[in-house]
């Protein structure tokens, strides 16, 4: 009767009518209060009705247990499952409007669910170790775990080696400097199916998140060989991290930077052991459209389009004219040998 | 001895290329089909079939050393070509090939035949009387010469970048392959569609002309197609030792098959290669 008040004064049980909700904050004020805060709430506040989580969905109903307990529907192994009821349920996604999708599937075959699910490790994170438990918020509030400028800080309580070399990057910079354009954890790494760094097929995938906002980089990347390569599926060639490193990447300007001039012997020479100064003066990223970066490309790139574009319209015109008179001398030679007295 | 000149119902057949010819120009198809189908992947790489042919060629790596192969394959090839030249001119003393009407070397009357083409095309002359090789012929030959330095030269630079790089500044391989991909897409669309419209697929010679595989021209495809040359064999007398017998069949039916598998799979990557360019 604590939880259901309106039950105190009931004279006949069992009830026969069905009790109201339970009042859980007559006991829990302070979960409630920052449940209160919450997207679940806020949903069930804009659209009454609508599918959204209640203290019972997580905890249960009359079968409540410690998240301590191995069996309960929140113990730390278990999560997952239970936020995936209606995060990985299709028409609760629809009618919750949820436009990320289910994430519980995405979360299931990643790095992280994997821990959970195969290996059992209590020390791998899940839904609530990122979003929080009680006041799960939008990712587009400041005061949310997952807010951009403080998924470092929350990807960093377990992995902090990884945030101590990303704090000293142009991205950690840019993130500090409250732009709001530098790529933290989840825009490399995804946020619900991060994948094991050190499979072969990561290291193709990251590519194309790089160039998610460095367009112009991919763009030179892929024109060039080691791009071209690793778009087949090659591994062992030259990707963005191989070069620039991955979570403490420096400004070119930085002495301390694998590109800056003078440690490129170095970087390159990690795969091309013969690398000299001669031969770090191959660009990379050389853009045959850029007269100022790659002058001689720029020039050769122009020259061999010319001689492309002369031969092509020379020969074009050449077979163009030939045909229809390669044809009649066909059929003059055909009626030659038919005995037929020719037009000409 | 019989009479060489045609009589009824019997065709005279001539050497036009002899055993070398064929057997280079047989390797160097090989070379150039293997070379397309390896190279063409990467150059296109963000295309869908790229990573099909690569994956069906056995992934990125076999097709890197297919590349290779065909390439060393060609060079050698090369290698072969400048020899017998040097062979033909220095021992054999042919200096004919440097000059005249059996050279391939371009003189100013290929001008003229050409211009005179273009007008019989439009019907304001008469056929150019072309000799052993005609303008187009010499194109082809110079094209592909040319082409072989140039693309295997820029290959064999980026195939050993870190030695090269000791003799040249580094930026020359961001220009070997700029130089090496362009070529390659001037090679491949010219000799699929260009060359083979010219000497194969052209009404006159439709479905194929088999002399680059037999060897053997008739009397009189030569006295239609070749005038010049024919009346310098007849002056000279040499028509007995140009002649030879006619193609044994099984010759002539793997020249058809060589020439249908050339062009089956020509005219498939120009298809894919003018799909990956107008995609774009």
């Amino acid at each position: 009767m604590d939880c259901h008040a309106d039950l105190a004064h009931a004279t006949e049980f069992p009830h026969p009518e069905k009790p109201g909700a339970p009042q859980c904050a007559s006991c829990h004020a302070e979960p409630v209060e920052r449940y209160a805060e919450g997207v679940h709430a806020r949903a069930l506040r804009t659209k009454p009705g609508g599918p959204a989580a209640t203290c019972t969905d997580c905890h249960g109903a009359h079968d409540i247990l410690s998240s301590k307990d191995r069996v309960s529907r929140t113990y730390h192994l278990t999560l997952p499952r239970t936020c995936g009821r209606c995060h990985g349920d299709a028409e609760t996604i629809r009618r919750g409007g949820i436009a990320i999708g289910n994430v519980a599937a995405l979360f299931e075959d990643s790095i992280h669910g994997q821990a959970l699910a195969k290996s059992g490790l209590v020390v791998a994170p899940n839904c609530g170790s990122c979003h929080g438990y009680h006041d799960i918020r939008r990712a587009n509030d400041p005061k949310s775990p997952v807010f951009h400028a403080n998924v470092p800080a929350t990807c960093g309580r377990c992995h902090e080696g990884i945030r101590n070399e990303y704090d000293t990057s142009v991205h950690a910079q840019a993130v500090r400097s409250g732009q709001g354009t530098g790529a933290v954890c989840s825009d490399c790494h995804t946020a619900h199916a991060i994948k094991a760094a050190d499979v072969p097929t990561w290291r193709l995938d990251v590519i194309k998140e790089c160039g998610t906002c460095h367009d112009e980089s991919i763009r030179t990347y892929r024109d060039g060989f080691h791009g071209q390569a690793s778009a087949l599926g090659f591994v062992r060639v030259a990707t963005c991290a191989d070069c620039h490193g991955a979570h403490g990447i420096l400004a070119q300007s930085d002495h301390r930077s694998r590109v800056h001039p003078a440690n490129l012997v170095t970087t390159c020479g990690h795969c091309h052991p013969r690398a000299n100064r001669s031969f770090v003066q191959f660009d990379p990223h050389a853009d045959p459209e850029d007269r100022e970066r790659s002058r001689a490309v720029f020039y050769t790139a122009r020259l061999m389009k010319l001689l492309l574009a002369a031969v092509f319209t020379f020969f074009g015109i050449h077979t163009v004219l030939w045909f229809p008179r390669s044809l009649r001398e066909r059929r003059k030679s055909q009626a030659r040998s038919d005995g037929r007295p020719t037009a000409d | 001895m019989e009479d060489p000149r045609p009589t009824e119902g019997q065709e005279v057949h001539l050497l036009r290329f002899d055993r070398y010819d064929r057997l280079l120009h047989g390797l160097l198809m090989a070379s150039f089909l293997g070379l397309s189908l390896t190279g063409l992947p990467l150059l296109f790489a963000e295309e869908r079939w790229a990573l099909r042919m690569a994956r069906l060629l056995g992934g990125y790596g076999v097709t890197g050393l297919l590349h290779r192969f065909f390439a060393s394959l060609l060079i050698a090839c090369f290698l072969f070509h400048l020899a017998r030249l040097l062979h033909k001119v220095y021992v054999r003393k042919q200096r004919g090939i440097l000059w005249g009407p059996d050279s391939l070397v371009p003189q100013p009357r290929d001008v003229v035949q050409m211009l005179q083409h273009f007008r019989w095309f439009v019907g304001l002359a008469p056929r150019p009387r072309f000799d052993r090789f005609s303008y187009w012929e010499k194109f082809d030959y110079w094209a592909v010469f040319w082409g072989m330095a140039i693309i295997g030269g820029s290959g064999l630079l980026l195939w050993f970048p870190g030695l090269f790089a000791r003799l040249l500044p580094g930026w020359v391989l961001n220009v070997a392959f700029v130089v090496h991909g362009e070529e390659a897409l001037l090679a491949v669309v010219f000799i699929f569609t260009v060359h083979f419209f010219n000497c194969h697929l052209r009404p006159e010679k439709f479905p194929m002309d088999t002399v680059m595989f037999t060897g053997r021209v008739t009397l009189d495809e030569l006295r239609h197609e070749r005038p010049a040359e024919y009346e310098r064999i007849e002056r000279s007398g040499r028509i007995h030792a140009l002649r030879v017998l006619p193609a044994p069949a099984r010759l002539r039916r793997a020249g058809y098959l060589l020439g249908a598998i050339a062009v089956a799979l020509g005219l498939l990557m120009v298809m894919l290669t003018l799909y990956a360019l107008l995609s774009a």
